[in-house]
């Protein structure tokens, strides 16, 4: 198993992760060999297996539909790094 | 202070010998005066402390405080605390004040513990040494070369240097217990689903579970009694009644069947390792226990399923650092895809990178049903293996990392050796099942501590919490300390 | 060369639940910008969702109600993507295992016949919140208010082929969820949305074309005329030996065309993997059969039973049952009056011109159900003419009183009934108009139209007109 630089590329954009050109080998390196761990599981054979998505096999609870929120917005924007009139800034969004 | 339980501090500052401000100012001069060296926190909160500390007196004066009134406690630096910095160990929210307060924390504060402060963990609680940590790497108290595992190493050092009588900490893949062994304490990380995930920063949901540090399994006992139970803010946790933890500690070892996994003592076991893991069990047959050899044959796949399962869901759990709401934004974005894009790429570290990569990676187009979906199959292998063990055994021993602290720097270029140094203790939260770290001795080689995991199966806390008492009765490995911290600066 | 046009839609309609699908904020429209998001619906590190039960009972009863299968063991799953109206950099929606399977959805053609639309799917997703695009020095704002509101994503099959036949078959999905209680039906607050997958085929070719997606369009009209722009602008474009993009495409509709959104095109890899915060939503027959019992009259139903009960024309029972709240209303005044046919008239008639006139709906009507009875009632006990209860609706409308019998006391406006009092205004009519007598006696019957009208000038439109005939027939006889 071996990624190449454009896909590290690829997936670091998916990922919305800036990566200095000069790190993107290593990068692809290291998820090389990650995924060459990874796939020491192609020996088994687990198709007739369920998949398992949690530990417990549980089922979800419901909350009863009820308003418990009260405003909190001043406290909530203080971590913002920009507002403006009770609003998040963002550099503009292209529709 | 620092030599006594949890229930001795108790008696002192119900006695009135000493106050909780007492008792919390005796901590904070430690950390002041040890923590230079050690780096176990990233944050301390000697006001708040104290003053929850003069609460706590108040309570135990009118008579009205439970048996952790007035002890101090660190937390982890992903436990959320309202209006303190709640950093995850990371750039990206160095600057994060957290608005409410995680439910495990709010429970321990209810009951009057006060915070000394947050520590030192791997960024994102993604590591086994502390070396990713934005503040720097948190140091083995008992040799400062080496490192005192990870994720939680910071909780553990605190603890391990009694810089705190007990911590938090949060174990997704050996993160609680893998320190404890390195570091000589005991730690417990409880069933998922035992204790509310609410306000605990994930990695990865669905492997993710809060436990405690402590000096004994006594007082892991009480600390994990009162941050146990149902949360209606977390869907996973369970509506299940919590046991009384304490009230079994004492109970016989007589024929107690402890099941000895044959994969967790193969060649890449070190042999110091494995003489103090084989010697605790000698202590065991002594306590009146049979042993069994069992197998969990598919232990091998733990790390490759692992290292997709928890990638993939730290990828998207990690999507909501975005420079918009909180956290790191880059100076001056060309655009908004420049802003998503530096503002990760400048906030998160390099492992952090790696594993959000790895997990996007197997998520993708084409991809997901040779990663993700086989290593959900996988899980579930593993899973039954544990099943079936549990069919004959009461619980589980064996090691908890197959050789002692390494020296800082010594895998921090090699993911690769890093990741397989979790290998026994993976697999127990691929299932979910409960699991500690004992201290059972010393490596003859370069006497560093090592610990001993016992696992238990699904909400078996306090069986586990019983064997590890009844160990502790009888051996003292858990009051050793790292003589440059047994005495007072 | 002939060509066929293939459509399907995804309705997004708001579930008018109380709060939102995971957290307890309120879903409350038009409030001060991110005063109703909480930690969790700002996706603040370390929140967890859980699952509001209305949703998963609204979502239920709409299955049901289109004859689909519930999914017993449905599941939430991430949908990966950046974007800063979406706090969590995924939305929680369901994928492979939607709470509602195979559906459908009858229509009525123009040609009278009925067609079935096949409704693919139905599943419980988060709405995102709002971006604002108002110049905050070359910036966007967010507001997070509508983040985490529950939907129920519909999605159709490719089965219609006109524009008019989506409108119908959306007019059908809208008047549903609102007879099922479920939305509100606003178009225009966004509470029910509608993007369409629109291609075209050579007449009588097998696979489809490539698709073009037109994204929210939020009234009906704009959906037919988005859909048909479209169709022209993709034969256009093949016609004239081009290819077709598969796209998202967005309708403007003030210059009527559409055009590509292609910030939404880069890198959609959504990467769908089970949300693990959440567990596998369990429905049960016994909460199936509670949610069935609750299940109110559908719209083909009450139709029936309109024309059946009320005997009712096809055209009134289908007017009257194109919303819940207007068949409701209807039958309201219809019950207390026990007028049903004249009920019908006056909701069809003066009622709708009123509210479409102030673009009302009829929810906020000026005149309530119980108004409109009390008029409808002295209509029918001979209190009021037909001409006079029209003043006095519009005195209701105007808000100058509360009953019909208020309006009528006050104005004076009771009918005159008492036949020695129109004897009267009759007698002095006639003999101040002796020359009108005169040509009337003398054959020219016309001329009865004009004593009448002076008759019931002199009562003021009172004197009741039936009265007024005989009564001057009686009279000019003489």
């Amino acid at each position: 198993m071996s990624l190449t630089v454009d896909e590290v590329k690829k997936i670091a954009f998916l990922a919305r992760l800036s990566i200095q050109e000069e790190n993107i080998e290593q990068y692809s390196q290291d998820l090389s060999s990650i995924f060459g761990l990874v796939e020491q599981m192609n020996a088994e054979n687990v198709d007739d297996i369920e998949p398992m998505a949690h530990p417990q096999d549980a089922m979800q609870r419901l909350r009863d539909d009820v308003v418990t929120e009260v405003d909190q917005r001043e406290k909530l924007l203080s971590n913002a790094p920009l507002t403006e009139d009770g609003l998040f800034l963002v550099p503009k969004v292209l529709d | 202070m620092k030599n006594r339980s949890l229930t001795e501090l108790s008696a002192g500052l119900k006695s009135g010998e000493f106050s909780s401000v007492e008792l919390t100012q005796y901590f904070l001069q430690r950390i002041s005066n040890y923590d230079t060296d050690l780096n176990a926190f990233i944050t301390v909160t000697e006001e708040q402390a104290l003053s929850a500390a003069k609460v706590a007196d108040e309570k135990i004066a009118a008579g009205s405080a439970t048996d952790l009134t007035g002890i101090p406690i660190a937390y982890k630096d992903l436990f959320c605390t309202e209006g303190v910095r709640t950093s995850c160990a990371s750039k990206m929210l160095d600057n994060f004040i957290a608005p409410y307060t995680a439910t495990a924390v709010e429970k321990l504060t209810q009951a009057g513990m006060p915070m000394l402060g947050k520590t030192n963990m791997d960024e994102f609680a993604m590591g086994s040494s502390n070396e990713n940590s934005f503040y720097g790497a948190a140091k083995n108290p008992w040799d400062l070369e080496r490192v005192p595992g990870g994720s939680s190493g910071g909780s553990a050092v605190a603890v391990a240097a009694k810089l705190a009588p007990v911590s938090l900490g949060t174990d997704t893949g050996g993160s609680i217990r893998q320190p404890a062994s390195l570091t000589g304490i005991t730690g417990i990380k409880p069933t998922y689903g035992r204790v509310s995930r609410f306000g605990m920063i994930a990695y990865a949901s669905s492997l993710d579970q809060g436990g405690v540090f402590a000096s004994s399994a006594e007082d892991c006992a009480l600390v994990l009694q009162t941050m146990s139970g149902f949360d209606a803010k977390d869907s996973t946790s369970v509506e299940r009644g919590v046991p009384d933890f304490s009230a079994s500690l004492n109970d016989s070892l007589q024929e107690l069947k402890i099941g000895l996994p044959k994969e967790f003592f193969d060649e890449g076991l070190d042999s110091n390792v494995a003489d103090v893991v084989n010697e605790a069990i000698e202590a065991y047959k002594k306590l009146g226990a049979e042993i069994v050899e069992i197998s969990l044959p598919n232990t091998h796949l733990a790390i490759p399923s692992y290292y997709v399962i928890a990638p993939a869901e730290a990828s998207s759990n990690l999507s909501r650092f975005d420079g918009v709401r909180y956290g790191y934004r880059c100076d001056e974005p060309k655009d908004l895809t420049d802003m998503y894009m530096r503002s990760r790429g400048e906030g998160f570290g390099s492992e952090v990178k790696r594993r959000i990569m790895t997990g996007t990676y197997a998520l993708s187009a084409g991809y997901y049903d040779a990663y993700y979906l086989k290593a959900q199959k996988i899980r579930r292998l593993i899973s039954e293996d544990f099943k079936q063990a549990f069919e004959n055994v009461d619980v589980i021993m064996g090691p908890v990392a197959p050789e002692t602290a390494f020296k800082i720097g010594e895998k921090s270029d090699d993911p690769i050796s890093m990741y397989l140094s979790d290998i026994y203790t993976l697999s127990l939260n691929l299932a979910g099942l409960t699991g500690m770290s004992v201290p059972a001795g010393f490596s003859r080689e370069n006497k560093m501590p090592v610990g001993l995991q016992i696992i238990g199966n699904y909400f078996d806390e306090a069986k586990i919490l019983n064997v590890a008492h009844q160990y502790q009765q009888v051996t003292d490995w858990h009051k050793k300390m790292p003589s440059a911290y047994a005495g007072e600066k | 060369m002939e060509w066929e046009t293939v459509i399907g839609l995804e309705i997004h309609a708001q579930l008018s639940t109380k709060s939102k699908l995971f957290s307890g904020s309120s879903t409350e429209y038009g409030q001060q910008p991110n005063t109703q998001a909480n930690v969790v619906d700002l996706a603040m590190p370390g929140v967890l969702p859980v699952l509001n039960t209305e949703a998963v009972r609204m979502a239920t009863l709409f299955g049901l109600a289109i004859d689909a299968p519930i999914g017993r063991g449905n599941v939430f799953a991430r949908k990966n993507y950046f974007y800063p109206d979406l706090p969590q950099g995924y939305q929680i929606s369901q994928f492979d295992k939607p709470i509602v399977e195979l559906g459908h959805m009858d229509i009525l053609l123009e040609n009278g016949e009925t067609k079935r639309i096949g409704v693919t799917r139905a599943h419980l997703e988060q709405d995102a919140g709002k971006s604002l695009h108002k110049d905050y020095a070359g910036m966007t704002g967010i507001d997070l208010n509508r983040s985490g509101t529950p939907l129920l994503e519909i999605v159709s099959e490719p089965d219609m082929s006109s524009a008019k036949e989506a409108v119908a078959y959306m007019k059908k999905i809208h008047a549903l969820v609102q007879y099922l209680g479920i939305n509100d039906g606003n178009l225009q607050e966004g509470s029910f949305r509608c993007d369409a997958n629109v291609s075209v085929r050579p007449k009588g070719q097998k696979e489809l074309g490539t698709r073009a997606e037109l994204k929210n369009i939020n009234s009906f009209r704009f959906v037919e005329r988005a859909i048909n722009i479209e169709v022209e602008r993709q034969i256009d474009i093949i016609e004239d030996g081009g290819k077709v993009v598969q796209e998202t495409r967005l309708y403007d509709p003030d210059k009527n065309e559409t055009r590509s959104m292609r910030s939404k095109e880069e890198a959609n890899d959504y990467r769908y993997f089970p949300d693990p915060d959440l567990l596998p939503i369990e429905i049960t027959d016994e909460f199936i059969e509670t949610v069935r019992a609750t299940m109110p009259e559908l719209p083909q139903a009450k139709y029936q039973r309109f024309m059946a009960e009320y005997a009712l024309t096809d055209y009134d029972a289908g007017v009257l049952t194109t919303s819940r709240a207007v068949a409701d209303y209807f039958e309201e005044v219809a019950k207390s009056t026990n007028e049903a046919k004249l009920s019908a008239n006056w909701v069809i008639g003066e009622l709708s011109s009123h509210l479409n006139a102030d673009d009302l709906e009829i929810s906020q009507s000026p005149v309530s159900a119980e108004m409109l009875s009390s008029l409808v009632s002295r209509i029918a006990d001979k209190t009021i003419s037909g001409k006079i209860a029209k003043e006095v609706f519009q005195a209701l409308w105007a808000g100058e009183g509360k009953t019909a019998d208020e309006i009528i006391e006050s104005k004076g406006l009771k009918q005159i009934t008492d036949s020695g009092a129109i004897e009267g205004m009759i007698d002095e009519i006639v003999a101040s108009n002796p020359a009108q007598v005169e040509q009337y006696r003398s054959g020219k019957e016309k001329v009865f139209g004009f004593f009448v009208g002076q008759v019931m000038k002199a009562s003021q439109g009172k004197a009741n007109p039936a009265q007024v005939n005989e009564l001057l027939k009686d009279k000019l006889k003489e």
